[in-house]
């Protein structure tokens, strides 16, 4: 009996420990959520709203006029195609749609590069039996372990030896060049069974067309988490992008919205409607893929 | 690979052979980047190190002299020590919160779940810079909502603080905005983590009398063991690398109150152009990764 009642009391406070948690998660969610509620809101209010004491904590009419002013401030070309010697200029827009165009060709590239290479490294590390394998898995996990800025000097050396330095490769190189997309693989390769490639080798298959019929398509969710992985974390490499490039017409939008703020660094509203443009088309990507997201996240943790 | 000494026919070595060009085949285009790009920068940051190297003139042999003068250098040891204090405050509680928010959330209907999960993210998505550029705005010392809450509503503060500018206030305020922005992937981690977990263990454990705390660390625990590892090495990382929050405001000011090692040696190389100086603090600071890394390995290997 008394067995029972300690159980009753047990439970009763498992309940209130559970509503209490509810109430405390969801006001911890709302602070989070509300820096990207206010940099949205912000950055449609007037100056006069945004310049108050007191919060004003949605706008009365929603304004363009941030918008208006971040794209007057600076102007760049909208293309620069340059072959042969010869170089055709785009029309002049406002540099914020350069930056973004910059960023969504950076981030694409890198995502591409990064999902071909390390899909096929990822193969060869789980399934191939060759000389230096394990040596070069150590130093792949080692490099992981690295924060990337510790070469961040050297990197900038080479990229100006190679004349790199101001385009848009010194950005997408070191990302392709960052072994977690074959870590990622290489656990997704390992789960697939071994039989399936060697049957496909005895059948006369092609070392090439076995990966590209065979194991291409069954590590498929694996790569489409390292896209996405990849493509959020290059959008949102400001590092590398601040220390990469220097001209107007060559800035990601980060880099631009944040020179932006050193020239007007009280002008909220402005770099309110920057911070939006930078954000919201990532986030949209984010919930959009948010499942292959998580799994790339896990996945690259399952052996750390 | 030649394990036994069987000694191999002709053709089977032609065949082992041929394994090792097709795997490096496919190895090619990666290694191109990951050495060229990774593992040689890394190689010239250790080498680097021992010149003194500047833009526009040839790098100049000095042996540890580079690491002599950090080691005499005040604003170092201000950074290092900055730099552990937001280690040290940010990863364990990074560990606990995010902890705490997964098992309370994975308990709730599936959709709560991922919608939580979500919101919990969304500030990694957000991007430093936004992230940086709103923090600003509402620590700013006129229009901020951080006085107008201190100050009109609870009325804690009997006149605005300058968060950003005050030495007192500055560095834990970044350590705030880097906590916001730090716990999400935790959080993911271990939901799934928790996910995994052998259930008819913990059944087996509540069918005989455990209590849900009790299952919860006698039971779970254990076996988010590796999860946790994983969390804490990453969560270090991310701390030590916090850069964009202080580049954009505060400078590693006010009296270097917000300098960290990752600032300073940006700010050597692209202020005071001293690469070499610069590499020596690189290496010193991967040198601190690398044991901490290390410490934490062995902790969890024991547990």
């Amino acid at each position: 009996m008394k067995n029972f009642n300690r159980l009753d009391a047990e439970q009763r406070r498992a309940r209130i420990y559970s509503v209490f948690s509810w109430i405390l998660i969801c006001v911890i969610a709302f602070t989070f959520l509300f820096p990207l509620y206010w940099i949205i809101t912000g950055s449609f209010k007037t100056k006069q709203e945004i310049l108050s004491s007191t919060p004003v904590w949605v706008p009365s009419d929603w304004v363009m006029t941030n918008y208006q002013n971040l794209m007057s401030k600076r102007s760049a070309p909208l293309f620069q195609l340059s072959a042969f010697g010869y170089t055709i200029t785009g029309p002049t827009v406002p540099a914020a749609i350069r930056w973004l165009i910059n960023t969504v060709v950076m981030s694409v590239s890198s995502m591409l590069l990064t999902c071909l290479t390390a899909s096929m490294a990822g193969y060869a590390l789980a399934k191939k039996r060759f000389y230096g394998r394990t040596i070069l898995f150590s130093l792949i996990v080692c490099a992981m372990a690295l924060p990337k800025q510790v070469i961040l000097i050297p990197l900038l050396r080479e990229m100006s030896a190679l004349g790199l330095y101001d385009t848009i490769w010194a950005v997408i190189i070191p990302i392709v060049g960052w072994p977690f997309g074959v870590f990622l693989l290489k656990q997704f390769a390992e789960g697939i069974p071994t039989e399936m490639v060697e049957a496909c080798r005895i059948d006369g298959a092609s070392e090439w067309r076995t990966f590209t019929d065979v194991m291409f398509p069954m590590i498929k969710p694996g790569v489409g988490a390292c896209a996405i992985f990849t493509f959020i974390n290059s959008w949102n490499d400001y590092f590398m992008q601040l220390i990469m490039l220097m001209g107007t017409d060559k800035l990601t939008i980060s880099v631009g919205i944040a020179t932006m703020q050193g020239e007007n660094s009280t002008d909220f509203g402005i770099l309110m409607a920057g911070s939006a443009l930078a954000s919201v088309p990532i986030i949209i990507v984010f919930l959009v893929f948010q499942k292959y997201f998580t799994k790339g996240i896990t996945m690259g943790a399952v052996k750390g | 690979m030649a394990k036994n000494n069987v000694q191999y026919s002709k053709k089977q070595r032609r065949l082992v052979m041929q394994e090792n060009i097709a795997a490096y085949l496919f190895l090619l285009p990666f290694l191109v980047f990951f050495v060229g790009f990774v593992l040689y920068p890394m190689f010239m940051c250790i080498y680097t190190s021992f010149f003194d190297a500047t833009m526009g003139r040839e790098d100049i042999f000095v042996g540890f002299e580079n690491y002599k003068a950090l080691f005499q250098d005040e604003v170092f040891w201000i950074a290092l020590k900055n730099t552990m204090v937001i280690v040290l405050v940010s990863v364990p509680i990074t560990c606990i919160f995010s902890l705490w928010v997964a098992s309370a959330i994975s308990k709730m209907p599936v959709a709560a779940t991922s919608a939580f999960r979500c919101i919990f993210y969304l500030p990694v998505v957000t991007g430093s810079v936004a992230v940086t550029m709103v923090w600003k705005w509402m620590f700013n010392n006129y229009y901020g909502i951080f006085n107008y809450l201190g100050k009109d509503v609870l009325g804690i503060l009997d006149k605005p603080i300058n968060w950003l500018g005050d030495p007192k206030y500055a560095l834990g305020c970044i350590i705030l905005i880097l906590l916001t922005t730090s716990v999400g992937q935790p959080i993911v981690l271990y939901v799934s983590a928790l996910d995994n977990v052998d259930k008819s263990l913990v059944e087996a454990a509540e069918v005989d009398g455990a209590t849900p705390k009790q299952a919860f660390w006698k039971i779970k625990w254990p076996q988010m063991m590796p999860t946790t590892l994983y969390i804490l090495v990453i969560t270090t990382i991310n701390s030590f690398q916090c850069f964009a929050l202080i580049q954009l405001l505060t400078s590693g000011g006010p009296k270097n109150s917000t300098m960290t090692i990752m600032y300073y040696i940006y700010y050597n190389a692209f202020k005071l152009y001293k690469y070499g100086y610069g590499n020596a603090m690189g290496v010193i600071l991967a040198i601190i990764i690398a044991i901490l890394s290390a410490i934490q390995f062995k902790a969890g290997q024991e547990k």
